[in-house]
């Protein structure tokens, strides 16, 4: 059973972060990043070769997670294999007993370091969902062919309420929840006018009754971070007013977190925000601090006695 | 159309450096309206070649790709050591199928199935999946014009209109979104795409069709 889900469907206010698998089998530096959360989120969200870079494997991360003592959340991503290896990997990790996934489209090769692989996008993130959700209870494959054995599955998308065009993107979510997604990781949030008013859509159409969304938070490191991520990373905007406070920061960690712990206390009073989910991407030691920081410490005890 | 673009000058000389009595040849079709590999283009391509040392010339017919139109080349052919085809990949392979014993270089690169927009703008179009879905999204394909080929909307990456993916490359999804709503159609974007059928594309295998009711 996911203690996600138990604790989503108990109304807990939930949160997860996100730990990046390591560029190799280094799998201490991985542990280690474990080891700096554990306590403070109810799931960490393995990455699966995120960017288009490629790292130790996301069922590989998700299994070192486990047995750190952590529930993983384990990503697959359309870009690189077909309805054949995902579902063949999705009945191996429930096999294994990694309870929640994330299903993604996943980030274009061309953005990557290997822009000359040739991707697969056999089928989209929505489709994914189908195809898991039909394997989970009607017990078939995409074919229609029988599976054996039972499988248990807590189902989750990723959405950006940021991107264009921004009308359709609640529709998008719509669909993602009629395709079986349970839980939705979002976008980081830095504007909140414009999630705002995306979540009013979502609850004009009473999808925060139908799928739990934890709010997506990035702790900006430094100036320079922030200024990659409104260049670089397809889909993000960080309004004017994030940025003049980091250009004025004195101490830029310190100002980061201070904006985080203000999106969270802003993102906590939003009607439908489920919870949270971090992404400090290579700044994984920082998630306990902000979690402390924002009043959700300590976690609820998780099943098990595997508390702080 | 098919859109292809010439190789660059010094890969083409370095294709044809074994060889000194080379014939250019064009292609009267798709490759002659994307101004690449037509008469005209196999004319310039020879002059170079000669200045550069080769025996050149440079014909044309009108469409490479069929036997019909190649096989009256046999004596012209023989003169020469090499052939340059600035025909598409079809029409490269089909002069080899017709004159097995002659080398045969591609002048162009191949890029795909598109349309003119413009004096020499070309974009492509169709990526010839073998199962025309086009209607669904207001006549505009997200298999061919999308990067990840969606089907059920626009991916996370989508800013001013623009793909994430190249610059100046419009958002499939953004134009299909714009076209739908203008049509009055928008809510047939909300049903659920299944999971596409490949078999017929490209992934299945090698395609062919015989048409029983026109052969002798």
């Amino acid at each position: 059973m996911s203690l996600l889900q138990e604790l989503l469907d108990r109304g807990v206010f939930v949160v997860t972060a996100e730990i990046g698998p390591p560029k190799g089998t280094d799998r201490a530096s991985f542990e280690k990043k474990c080891v700096q959360v554990k306590g403070y989120v109810d799931a960490v969200n393995v990455t699966d070769n995120q960017t288009a870079v490629v790292r130790l494997s996301s069922f590989a991360s998700c299994l070192i997670a486990c047995e750190a003592g952590l529930e993983p959340v384990m990503q697959l991503a359309c870009r690189d294999r077909n309805r054949i290896a995902l579902q063949s990997d999705f009945l191996g990790a429930c096999a294994l007993g990694i309870p929640n996934f994330l299903c993604i489209t996943g980030d274009h090769q061309s953005l990557g370091n290997h822009p000359e692989a040739r991707s697969v996008f056999d089928v989209d993130s929505i489709q994914l969902l189908s195809i898991f959700r039909k394997l989970r209870d009607e017990g078939v494959f995409a074919n229609g062919e029988k599976a054996k054995g039972e499988i248990r599955a807590f189902l989750g998308a990723g959405e950006n309420p940021f991107a264009d065009p921004l009308e359709f993107r609640v529709f998008r979510l719509a669909k993602k929840v009629e395709a079986g997604a349970q839980f939705i990781q979002t976008q980081a949030v830095f504007d909140l006018e414009i999630f705002s008013r995306w979540m009013e859509e979502v609850r004009r159409f009473g999808l925060h009754k139908r799928v739990h969304i934890l709010a997506g938070v990035i702790p900006l490191k430094s100036l320079q971070a922030l200024r990659y991520m409104k260049e670089e990373v397809p889909g993000m905007v960080i309004p004017r007013w994030v940025e003049e406070r980091m250009e004025r920061a004195q101490d830029p960690k310190e100002e980061g977190i201070r904006i985080a712990v203000e999106i969270i206390e802003a993102l906590r009073r939003v009607e439908g925000v489920r919870g949270i989910h971090i992404m400090a991407v290579a700044w994984e030691s920082v998630v306990p601090e902000i979690v402390q920081r924002s009043g959700l410490f300590p976690r609820p005890m998780q099943g098990g006695g595997e508390g702080a | 159309m098919i859109v292809g673009e010439q190789k660059p000058l010094k890969e083409i000389l370095a294709l044809l450096a074994p060889y000194k009595e080379v014939l250019v040849l064009g292609c009267g079709a798709c490759v002659t309206v994307c101004l690449s590999g037509g008469e005209k283009e196999a004319r310039e391509l020879a002059l170079l070649l000669r200045l550069k040392g080769f025996a050149a010339e440079a014909t044309s017919v009108e469409r490479q790709c069929e036997r019909e139109f190649i096989m009256p080349l046999e004596k012209t052919i023989s003169a020469f050591s090499a052939v340059l085809s600035l025909a598409c990949g079809v029409g490269v392979q089909t002069l080899s199928e017709v004159f097995p014993k002659i080398p045969v270089f591609p002048g162009l690169n191949t890029s795909f199935m598109g349309a003119p927009l413009g004096v020499g703008v070309f974009e492509e179009r169709c990526i010839g999946c073998g199962e025309c879905v086009v209607h669904r999204f207001g006549n505009i394909c997200p298999v061919a014009r999308c990067a990840k080929n969606l089907l059920n909307g626009p991916c996370g990456g989508s800013k001013n209109g623009q793909c994430e993916v190249r610059p100046n490359r419009d958002c499939a999804w953004q134009l299909i979104y714009e076209r739908m709503q203008a049509l009055g159609r928008l809510e047939e974007l909300f049903a659920i795409q299944p999971p596409k059928n490949w078999a017929p594309s490209r992934f299945g295998a090698q395609r062919k069709i015989i048409r029983e009711d026109v052969r002798p």
